[in-house]
C-alpha cells in the first residue's frame, strides 16, 4: 500500500501542474464539449440520475392515483396546474405519466444512462487504449442524445400534454391527433426526440465496436477480455443491428401523422367520422417495434450484467465461474433476442401455430439465462465474500435476474399469456427483471467504479442503507402485482374502482404506493452520497477493491490519454483471483507469468519477451 | 510526465485490424442495411395481407438506374486515377460522378410525377400502403445519396487543398465505398420493387 501512496502524491502534484500550466485545451472543450471518453461517460451519467429522478417523480404520481383513488389531490395544483381537477388528477395526464415514465426510464436511464455511461469509461480503460476510435463521433453521440432529451423534456410542458399512447406508441391511438390530446404535438415530439435519440445511440455503438476489436493493448485477445467489455461489445451490436428497425417503424408513423400514408391505419371511425385511410395494418407497426422492443431488454439488461460478473469476481476472491459459458450465454441471448419478439404478440390474432414457435423460442432463452444465474452463484460460493456497496447491489441483480426471470418463463406460453397479457403480472415481471435487475446492475457500477471515475470513494455506510431499503422495498413494491395481475388486473388502468372484482386489492395497492414512494425517497440517501463524495469523499487508493483488471493501473485521476506513460501489455485473463501459490489474492491483468513463477499452471508461459 | 494527448504516446500505434475509419463506415452501412431491411420485410408482410394496390413501376426509374450504375463506374474510375496519382484527371471523374448523381436525383423526382401521372399517391384518401411504400423507399435511398452528395462535395474540396493525394487517399477510398453501396442499395430496391409489384 504504501508504494500506492506514494504514486498517489505524484499524480497530485502532476495534476496541480496540469491545471495551471499547461492550457492545451479551453475549459469548453474539456469539461463540456469533451472528446475524452471520461468526461463523456460522466456527462452521461449525470445526465441519467436527472432522468432518473424525473422518471421516478413520474411513477409516484400515478402510483398516488392508484393507490389512494379517493384522496383530494389539490396540494399538487402548484406543480401539475390544470392537470388537477376539482382536486382529482386528469386521467389524460395519467396517461401520460405512465407513458412517460417508460420512455425515460427504458431509453434516458437504463440505455444511455447505462451504456452510455459504462460502455464509454470502462471500454478504453479495460482494453488499454487511450480513448474511443473516434473521439469526435464520440462527443457527437452524447450531445444528439442531449438535444434528444431537451426535445422529449419540452414535451412534458406543452398545454396538450406529453405522448400518451404508452412508450410502445402503438397506432391508431399515436397516429391520430384527435384520438387523445397526447397524440398531437406530444406524440409529434415524442417521435422526433426518439429518431434523435436512435442516431445517438448508433453514433455510441459504432464507436463501441470499433474500438474494442481495433484498440486493444497488446496481448489483449478476445479471450481476456473482461466479460464487463464482452457484454458492452453485444450490447452494441445488438443496437446497431434493432435501433434502425425503431426507426424504421417512428418513420412510417411519421408518414401516417402528417403526409397522409395509411402504413398502419385502416377503416376507423373516430369522433362518428370515417377516416379515408385504408390498406392499412396496425399489427404491422407491432411488428416492426417488437423486432427493435426485445432486444431492447437485452440492450438494457446485458451492461449490467456484465458489470455484476466484474463486481461479483473481484469481490467473492474468485475467478467467475465458466467465464467461455458465460461468453457463450451472452451470445446465445443476444442470438435469440432476435426472433422472439412476436412473444409479445400472442393475442394478436396469431395464428396460434406461429404462436408455439415464438413460445418454443422463447423458453429457450431460459437456458442462456440460466447458465448465467447459476455461474454467479457458483462464483459466490465459497468465495472470500467482501460486502461492498456494489456487491450487495450485484448480489441484488441476481436475485432480481432469478425471481424475474422465472415469471418469464410463465409469460412466455401463448396460452397462459391470454389470461395475463397486460396485467400487473407483466408489469411485475418486467420490473424486476430488466427494470430493478438494470438498477442495481448500474448503481453497482457507479459504486464499484466511483473511485475511477472521480479519485474518491463513496460512503459505504449510506451504500449499506441505501441497498438495503431499496432492496426490500423493490420487492415489496413488485411483488404484490404478481397477485393482482394473476387476478386479471390491467396495466395502464387509471382507475380500478369501477369493478367490484377488484376492490378487494385496495390495501395492496396502497402499499404498494406507500412503499414506492419510501423507495424513491431512499434514492435520495444515493444522489447525496454522489454528490458529496465527488467533493468531500476520501481519497481512494490507486486499486481500492484489489481488482485485476486494467483500469485500476492508471493514475488516481488519468488525464486524457488514460497513462502518462506506455500503455500496459496484457498477460492473462481479468479473474487470477485466490490464485494457489501467490503470495496475493489477486494477480492484475498486466503481471507477466514470469514474475509469478509459483503460481503459474503448466500451461501459462509468457508468448513474447 | 506527459499528460497531454498525443498520439504519438508509445503503445498508442498498435496495429490496427481494419482501419478505424473504414470500420465505423462499414458499421454505418450495416445501420443502413437494417433500415431498409426493416422497410423491406414490412412491405411483404403487409402484402401478404391483402388490400394491395397492383401497378407497374414507372419506366423511367430504369434509367435512373442506368445512371447511377454509372456513376459508380465514374467514380471506381476516379479512385483508380487517384491511386495512379492522375489527379487532374480523378478531379474530373469525381465532378462527372457528382453530376450523374444530381441526374440520378431529377430522374427519381420525375418518376415521382410518373406515379401521379398513374394516380398512384404517397398520401390522401385514394392511396395504398403499396404505392406509398415505392415513395418511401425510393425518397429515404434518395436521402442517404443526398448525404453522399455531400460527403463527395467534401472530397472535391479535400482534392484541391491537397489533403487527399496519392498517398492520403483513406477519405477517397472511404467515399468511394459509400457510394459503390448506395448504388448496390437502390439496385436491390429495384429489383425488389420489380419483383414484388
Amino acid at each position: 500500500m504504501s508504494s500506492a501512496d506514494i504514486h498517489l502524491h505524484q499524480d497530485h502534484s502532476h495534476d496541480h501542474d496540469h491545471d495551471h500550466e499547461h492550457h492545451e485545451l479551453p475549459w469548453i472543450r474539456k469539461y463540456i464539449f469533451s472528446e475524452d471518453h471520461k468526461i463523456i461517460a460522466k456527462q452521461y451519467l449525470i445526465s441519467g440520475i436527472l432522468w432518473a429522478i424525473l422518471g421516478g417523480l413520474f411513477s409516484l404520481i400515478f402510483r398516488i392515483q392508484l393507490g389512494f383513488p379517493n384522496a383530494d389531490l389539490s396540494w399538487m395544483k402548484p406543480v401539475l396546474g390544470e392537470w388537477i381537477q376539482n382536486g382529482k388528477l386528469d386521467p389524460e395526464f395519467y396517461l401520460a405519466m405512465v407513458t412517460m415514465h417508460g420512455t425515460i426510464m427504458v431509453f434516458f436511464v437504463l440505455t444511455a444512462g447505462l451504456s452510455g455511461t459504462f460502455s464509454n469509461f470502462l471500454i478504453p480503460l479495460q482494453i488499454g487504449a487511450r480513448d474511443m476510435a473516434s473521439g469526435f463521433l464520440n462527443m457527437l453521440s452524447f450531445w444528439f442524445f442531449f438535444l434528444s432529451s431537451v426535445v422529449m423534456f419540452s414535451s412534458i410542458f406543452i398545454s396538450t400534454g406529453p405522448a400518451s399512447g404508452g412508450w410502445v406508441i402503438y397506432p391508431p391511438l399515436s397516429a391520430l391527433p384527435q384520438a387523445m390530446s397526447g397524440s398531437g404535438l406530444g406524440m409529434t415530439l415524442w417521435l422526433s426526440s426518439m429518431a434523435i435519440f436512435i442516431v445517438s445511440s448508433l453514433l455510441g455503438s459504432l464507436n463501441y465496436i470499433t474500438t474494442i476489436i481495433n484498440l486493444r493493448t497488446k496481448g489483449m485477445t478476445f479471450d481476456r477480455l473482461p466479460l464487463t467489455i464482452w457484454a458492452f461489445f453485444i450490447t452494441a451490436i445488438i443496437g446497431v443491428l434493432s435501433f434502425p428497425v425503431l426507426f424504421s417503424a417512428a418513420l412510417l408513423l411519421v408518414f401516417d401523422r402528417s403526409f397522409g400514408t395509411s402504413f398502419f391505419l385502416s377503416e376507423i371511425y373516430i369522433g362518428g367520422e370515417a377516416l379515408s385511410n385504408q390498406g392499412g395494418s396496425a399489427i404491422l407497426f407491432q411488428h416492426l417495434f417488437w423486432f427493435l422492443g426485445h432486444p431492447e431488454v437485452y440492450i438494457v439488461l446485458l451492461p449490467a450484467l456484465g458489470i455484476t460478473s466484474e463486481i461479483v469476481a473481484t469481490n467473492s476472491r474468485k475467478p467467475i465461474f465458466g467465464y467461455k459459458a458465460m461468453i457463450g450465454s451472452i451470445l446465445a441471448i443476444a442470438f435469440l433476442s432476435f426472433i422472439v419478439w412476436a412473444h409479445h404478440m400472442f393475442i394478436t390474432g396469431m395464428n396460434p401455430f406461429l404462436g408455439s414457435i415464438f413460445m418454443f423460442l422463447t423458453l429457450i432463452i431460459a437456458v442462456p439465462s440460466a447458465v448465467k444465474a447459476f455461474n454467479y452463484i457458483a462464483t459466490l460460493w465459497r468465495g472470500n465474500i467482501i460486502f461492498t456497496p456494489a456487491m450487495l447491489f450485484s448480489i441484488g441483480l441476481v436475485s432480481f435476474f432469478i425471481s424475474g426471470g422465472l415469471t418469464g418463463i410463465i409469460l412466455g406460453n401463448s396460452a397462459i399469456d391470454i389470461q395475463l397479457h397486460d396485467t400487473y403480472f407483466v408489469v411485475a415481471h418486467f420490473h424486476i427483471v430488466m427494470g430493478s435487475a438494470s438498477f442495481f446492475g448500474m448503481l453497482a457500477g457507479v459504486y464499484h467504479w466511483f473511485p475511477k471515475m472521480f479519485g474518491r470513494m463513496m460512503d459505504e455506510r449510506l451504500g449499506y442503507i441505501h441497498f438495503w431499503l431499496t432492496f426490500i422495498g423493490v420487492y415489496i413494491v413488485f411483488f404484490p402485482m404478481h397477485y393482482i395481475g394473476i387476478a386479471g388486473f390491467p396495466r395502464r388502468y387509471y382507475s380500478w374502482t369501477g369493478f367490484d372484482a377488484f376492490n378487494s386489492f385496495a390495501d395492496l395497492n396502497e402499499l404498494i404506493s406507500i412503499a414506492a414512494i419510501l423507495v424513491f425517497i431512499a434514492q435520495f440517501i444515493f444522489i447525496f452520497n454522489f454528490f458529496y463524495s465527488i467533493f468531500k469523499g476520501r481519497v481512494s487508493s490507486l486499486n481500492p477493491w484489489r481488482s485485476n483488471t486494467l483500469e485500476w493501473t492508471t493514475p488516481l485521476n488519468p488525464q486524457h490519454g488514460n497513462w502518462p506513460g506506455d500503455i500496459p501489455h496484457v498477460y492473462r485473463w481479468p479473474y487470477d483471483y485466490s490464485k494457489p501459490g501467490h503470495d496475493e489474492d489477486f494477480i492484475p491483468q498486466n503481471v507477466p507469468f514470469s514474475k509469478t513463477p509459483h503460481s503459474n499452471f503448466p500451461h501459462e508461459k509468457d508468448l513474447h519477451e | 510526465m506527459n499528460t497531454t494527448t498525443d498520439t504519438t504516446l508509445p503503445g498508442y500505434s498498435r496495429p490496427e485490424i481494419i482501419n478505424s475509419k473504414k470500420m465505423i463506415l462499414w458499421l454505418f452501412i450495416v445501420t443502413i442495411v437494417m433500415l431498409f431491411a426493416a422497410f423491406t420485410s414490412a412491405y411483404i408482410v403487409r402484402k401478404a395481407d391483402g388490400e394491395w394496390l397492383l401497378f407497374s413501376l414507372p419506366s423511367i426509374f430504369a434509367y435512373s438506374t442506368a445512371i447511377i450504375l454509372l456513376s459508380s463506374v465514374t467514380m471506381q474510375w476516379a479512385y483508380i486515377s487517384l491511386k495512379k496519382g492522375l489527379i487532374e484527371r480523378t478531379k474530373l471523374l469525381v465532378s462527372a460522378t457528382f453530376v450523374l448523381g444530381l441526374a440520378f436525383l431529377y430522374v427519381q423526382i420525375l418518376g415521382w410525377g410518373q406515379l401521379v401521372e398513374m394516380n398512384v399517391f404517397l398520401g390522401g384518401s385514394s392511396s395504398n400502403p403499396s404505392g406509398s411504400f415505392v415513395y418511401i423507399l425510393s425518397g429515404v435511398h434518395a436521402f442517404h445519396l443526398v448525404t453522399g452528395l455531400i460527403y463527395i462535395l467534401i472530397v472535391f474540396s479535400m482534392l484541391f487543398s491537397d489533403k487527399i493525394t496519392k498517398e492520403k487517399s483513406l477519405q477517397f477510398e472511404l467515399c468511394t465505398i459509400y457510394w459503390h453501396f448506395l448504388d448496390l442499395l437502390w439496385i436491390y430496391l429495384f429489383v425488389f420493387l420489380l419483383v414484388n409489384n
